[in-house]
């Protein structure tokens, strides 16, 4: 029983940033925009929120930073596709490198180290087997990511907001003759999906109580591969991110036996990303006006 | 259906003087039309006389360079769409702006959703749509998603979406172009009874059995100025068709200036060449929704024969070319270049054999507007001009220069991109090009459209000449002018089907327009 | 004509400079002068033989990378796998450095080890190539997921099986070593470059060759501009897709003699991290030409190198940030120029 008790909090606790991060990218995604800049700002995320708690003490305020720095990038972003019609692509490559730079610059110049942080206030109590349950009561943003992914679907498919973004994703042209204004729509879920996958960001900097130089690594991938196989459904990506976060955790729970090297675990969600595209597991289609203006 | 602070007895719709420029494009120069509350009006003219243009100013998408726009006796010149909306003015586009992934009821209400608390009130946006469809006489499930639905269905839903927001004047932009038969007749009584409720309906149209039909008054637009108005009641297809084209047209038996009459010539042919030049047998080409956009196609031309392919776009015209080109894959059926089938072959195989293509759509097509003329001469040659694994540069300069004079492109720099050359000179390029070898079968799309009048004659004496000398080719033109100035045979396409083939000497407007629309010969 | 030059050369221009203003806004937010800072960078650069060095060390693999993103794009595609390319071919030029024997002839060893480090790069370039022609898998999602794919794989053999015990590398090769520059110019003493930066300088001066010159370039390129167009001239759109991703990785492969045979003689895990994000900074502001990425190359390896030299100053991690200034602001103005060169046309 405690196992699998502990095995269900680790699977959650790994899980919680891919919530975050892919509620976040549906949303962007199904509005037109590529979500290849997730990563980016979950690291941004990451690192204000970090500032923010070592600044305040409070990781309440941390949180509040982190959502302000996802913000900023994904303003950025938005500004430069769709005001600047700069290719999606590029302009998420840049976005993900700025981070780097900006994370690790500001790292040195504030702390004075290319590593990581000090010790800043956090949510986590611990990470003892007995300390995990206990943990996910202790740590708000766990409950809170679990709640994102519902929250976001009920906000696509059951308000003007979402039904607009939907629209603006398949067929601009159509939303833009009813007099949809298609650059706003865009703007405002680029920016939601900024703030959601920096409170991504968040959680991993707090729940460390300290900010470490690249500690995305790679999540934000992850949670864009949880979008592709749950085929833009917010549900069905979140119980993707559940899937590989599972995947995750017995790798972890299995170490030392032996059983299956960690590296081909790593490999899982990106192995089935590409077996949803090829269309092995239904049919991956994507938005159609996706990363197009 | 009366607007809150309209002039009584102020005509629906008021355009005068409109101007409209694209680029160097005259599209309307000077165009007017009066349109009074409950009336059909048909806004006839041919393909590019400036009709869309028109009503595309009147919806508030373009502003005009010049001219006053009056609805119900207000003058909205220069409003945005939204505006245009707001005053009741409603356009079914000839692209449906519908969003496939969306159902009825969320097309309908997007941009004016019905809310309670934040969510979108669903269950009442589903009545107000079922009713609003009710009221009007549409029978649809307002559940369905639009990427199920049928074209005819999916206009219906495009009209409804006006409707719902108040429209009182409702602009059709070719809503026939994608219709069969049983569903024209739909439309006309769902127009019909829009009408008898006081409602106002401008119709763009090139169908003249259709504005004798449906329409109360009708306009004509010629080359982007509007020409005539009378009344739809007293005037007779021929009269309409002359005021479209500017002169009589031309009728049967008497355009053969230049023709050899076909059987002499089609003797000929046989004598020379046992094989036909083009043989395409039983031809079944699957289009979107897998419905049959070529519904088994069989015809033959002889070399130095034109058969030219009457009909209206959207027809199969389109998929038929690209099936014998090798650019779609044909479900069932033979085609037969010279004798020899190529359905299995790729687009390079059938060029070995003989075939060249000018695509009705050269930008997307027939050109790389960032390669050099030089360059695009020789695209899809390009094997006979590679030495080793290079290009012979020096060969491809000359023997652009060379095509260049005889085609008289313009300006004559063969290392000019494609890009900055004007519509008629690139069109030269292409068919340059496609004329370049020995050809047995030549597929000519569109081959003039969008061309200026210069460029069109010099076209039409090239195709002539490749005829003359034992190139079979297929025309397919939306302008049945050309059609019958060039072909030898004219077979007319709708509805994926070639309904009849008949020698040129007894091809005539009046009798080719009646089997375009669908009537049975 | 004149036009065309312009809307090539002006976004590149627009982008150093944006970086230039964000990169002094860096300098002053920690009280230090824009102008001395560039000084210093140039100094520890260009004006010293071991800086130099270095920056052509570093140029030699973004040459590489730069180009493989560069021949994609001239095929319409976006390569982004270029750092896991890279890792396969470092690692299969290692294998085969390592299976030959000891005091194999460096003019039979080096081809070896460089021919094997372009076919594993073209083997991981080939598959998205085929996932993009065969099934439509759009190779921007494919080449990201096969970069996570291949560099877990090379993690798993290099720690089960081939590395020296307590490190993340495998042991010195037997055969294929290029000389360093310094064997040749004492000055260099103490830097990286080697000889591999003649190998990635003729492969430039070959895809150039490739691209304009001969008729595979031409279908690829005209694959790139218009498919459609192609298509209609008869040639197999999704032929010259699995050709040019493939070409592509050969390219970013070909990148791996760079460390492998040139410089630590030992394949490291982690020695291609970033240098493929880079590479496509390097093709953009190249324009995808040849010359342009050997350029662009120069010019981010003197920024890369820089960093070290003002780190005294400013924090070397400024021109991470600036790298990705570049990139954005060279995303931001292609379109922009384009629209104002039109606008500008149009008003004539």
């Amino acid at each position: 029983m405690s196992v699998l008790l502990g095995f269900l909090a680790q699977t959650l606790r790994i899980a919680v940033p891919y919530l975050f991060a892919a509620a976040g990218g549906v949303l962007a995604e199904r509005a037109g925009i590529i979500s290849l800049t997730l990563e980016g700002f979950m690291l941004g995320g990451a690192f204000t929120a970090m500032l923010g708690s070592y600044y305040s003490g409070s990781p309440w305020i941390g949180v509040l930073c982190g959502i302000v720095g996802g913000l900023s990038l994904g303003l950025l972003h938005a500004v430069s596709t769709i005001r600047f019609k700069a290719d999606q692509v590029v302009s998420g490559i840049a976005i993900n490198l700025l981070a780097v730079g900006l994370t690790r610059y500001f790292l040195k110049l504030v702390f004075d180290s290319s590593s990581n942080s000090p010790r800043v206030a956090g949510f986590s109590a611990g990470a003892s087997s007995t300390a995990l349950v206990a943990g996910l009561v202790h740590n708000p943003l766990i409950p809170l990511g679990l709640l994102t992914v519902p929250a976001v679907a009920w906000l696509l498919y059951r308000t003007p907001f979402g039904l607009r973004v939907r629209a603006v994703g398949e067929h601009p042209e159509a939303a833009m003759t009813l007099g949809v204004s298609v650059a706003r729509v865009r703007y405002v879920a680029v920016a939601l999906s900024g703030a959601l996958a920096a409170l991504g960001g968040a959680y991993l900097s707090l729940d460390q109580h300290q900010f470490t130089d690249g500690m995305s690594a790679g999540r934000g991938f992850i949670a864009l591969a949880a979008i592709i196989f749950g085929r833009w459904d917010p549900m069905r990506a979140g119980l993707a991110c559940l899937f590989f976060a599972a995947a995750e955790t017995l790798q972890i729970q299995l170490q030392g036996m032996q059983a299956i090297p960690s590296q081909f675990v790593q490999m899982i969600p990106y192995l089935l990303t590409i077996i949803a595209l090829v269309g092995v597991v239904g049919r991956a289609v994507p938005p159609a006006a996706l990363g197009r203006e | 259906m009366t607007a809150s602070g309209a002039i009584s007895g102020a005509p629906a719709v008021r355009m005068t003087g409109i101007a409209k420029r694209f680029g160097d494009c005259l599209a309307v120069r000077d165009a007017s039309l009066e349109v009074m509350p409950g009336e059909i009006h048909a806004l006839v003219g041919e393909n590019g006389a400036g009709k869309s243009t028109m009503m595309r100013v009147l919806a508030g998408i373009y502003p005009p360079d010049a001219g006053t726009v009056e609805v119900s006796g207000r003058d909205i010149t220069g409003w945005s769409a939204a505006q245009a909306i707001g005053a009741g003015v409603g356009i079914v586009h000839q692209h449906f702006m519908l969003v496939p992934t969306l159902t009825i009821t969320e097309n309908v209400i997007l941009g004016r959703e019905p809310t309670r608390g934040l969510a979108i009130d669903m269950a009442r946006a589903q009545r107000e749509v079922a009713e609003a469809a009710e009221r009007n006489g549409f029978r649809m499930n307002v559940r369905q998603y639009v990427r199920e639905l049928s074209v005819g269905e999916q206009q219906r839903v495009e009209i409804l979406k006006s409707l719902v927001r108040g429209a009182r004047i409702l602009i059709l932009d070719e809503p026939t172009a994608v219709l069969s038969p049983p569903e024209v007749q739909e439309l006309w009584r769902v127009l019909r009874a829009l009408r008898d409720d006081g409602g106002t309906i401008i119709l763009i149209t090139h169908k003249l059995d259709e504005v004798t039909e449906i329409s109360d008054v009708i306009t004509v637009v010629r080359a982007g100025r509007t020409v005539a108005r009378f009344p739809t009641a007293g005037t007779s297809p021929a009269a309409i068709a002359r005021a479209m084209v500017g002169r009589d047209v031309v009728l049967s038996g008497d355009a053969s200036e230049s023709h050899t009459p076909w059987r002499e010539q089609a003797a000929r042919a046989n004598a020379a060449a046992p094989a036909p030049a083009l043989e395409v047998r039983h031809l079944v080409v699957t289009g979107e929704r897998r419905a049959r956009a070529v519904d088994d196609v069989s015809f033959t031309i002889q070399p130095h024969e034109i058969l030219g392919i009457a009909g209206v776009e959207g027809n199969g015209q389109s998929a038929l070319i690209e099936a014998i080109a090798g650019l779609r894959k044909a479900q069932s059926g033979e085609i037969r270049i010279a004798g020899t089938d190529v359905a299995a072959m790729s687009v390079s195989e059938r060029d070995d054999h003989g075939l060249a293509h000018i695509p009705e759509d050269r930008h997307r097509r027939g050109l790389v507007l960032d390669y050099s003329i030089a360059d695009n001469l020789i695209l899809g040659r390009q094997r006979a001009y590679t030495r080793g694994l290079m290009l012979d540069r020096h060969r491809i300069l000359s023997d652009a220069r060379t095509a260049i004079a005889i085609a008289d492109i313009r300006p004559p720099d063969p290392m000019l991109p494609a890009r900055a050359l004007s519509g008629g000179n690139q069109q030269k390029i292409v068919i340059a090009r496609a004329l370049a070898k020995p050809t047995v079968v030549l597929l000519a799309a569109q081959p003039t459209r969008g061309v200026d009048v210069g460029a069109i004659e010099l076209i039409h004496a090239r195709l002539r000449a490749a005829r003359d000398a034992g190139t079979g080719i297929l025309l397919v033109s939306a302008e049945l002018s050309e059609i019958l100035a060039l072909s030898d045979r004219v077979a007319v396409m709708y509805g994926g089907r070639i309904v009849a083939i008949v020698p040129r000497s007894e091809a005539s407007e009046q009798m080719l327009g009646p089997l375009m629309t669908g009537a049975t010969a | 004509m004149a036009d065309r030059v312009v809307e090539a050369a002006l976004p590149p221009l627009v982008a150093i400079l944006v970086s230039i203003v964000v990169g002094d806004l860096l300098i002053l937010a920690v009280g230090q002068s824009p102008g001395a800072v560039y000084r210093v960078m140039l100094e520890g650069t260009w004006g010293n033989a071991y800086g130099f060095g270095q920056v052509l060390y570093k140029t030699t693999t973004l040459i590489c990378t730069g180009l493989a993103v560069a021949v994609g794009l001239r095929a319409g595609l976006f390569n982004i796998g270029a750092e896991g390319q890279l890792a396969a071919g470092g690692f299969a030029a290692a294998l085969v450095g390592l299976a030959l024997p000891v005091g194999t002839p460096g003019l039979l060893a080096v081809p070896l080890c460089t021919l094997a480090a372009m076919c594993a790069g073209g083997a991981v370039g080939f598959v998205p190539g085929v996932l993009r022609a065969k099934w439509g898998a759009h190779e921007v999602i494919t080449t990201i997921m096969l970069n996570f794919i291949v560099l877990a794989f090379l993690s798993w053999l290099i720690s089960t099986r081939l590395r020296v015990p307590e490190t993340l590398h495998t042991e010195a090769i037997h055969a294929g070593v290029l000389p360093r520059l310094s064997a040749a110019w004492s000055a260099f003493h103490g830097s990286a470059a080697n000889g591999s930066i003649a190998i990635e300088l003729f492969a430039a001066l070959v895809v150039s060759w490739y691209l304009f010159r001969t008729r595979g370039g031409f279908e690829l390129r005209a694959v790139g501009l218009q498919p459609d167009a192609a298509e209609n001239a008869g040639i197999d759109v999704g032929r010259t897709w699995i050709r040019a991703l493939t070409l592509s990785g050969a390219l970013a492969g070909l990148g791996g003699i760079n460390f492998v045979l040139g410089y630590e003689h030992y394949y490291e895990e982690g020695f291609a991290t970033g240098a493929g994000f880079l590479g496509i900074a390097v093709a953009l502001v190249g324009r995808s030409n040849p010359l342009g990425v050997v350029l662009a190359a120069l010019f981010f390896a003197t920024l890369s190198q820089g960093g070290l030299a003002i780190n005294a100053l400013v924090p070397k991690q400024m021109v991470d940030a600036l790298q990705g200034v570049v990139i954005l602001a060279m995303a931001a103005s292609v379109p922009e120029v384009r629209r104002l060169l039109a606008l500008a046309r149009g008003k004539r």
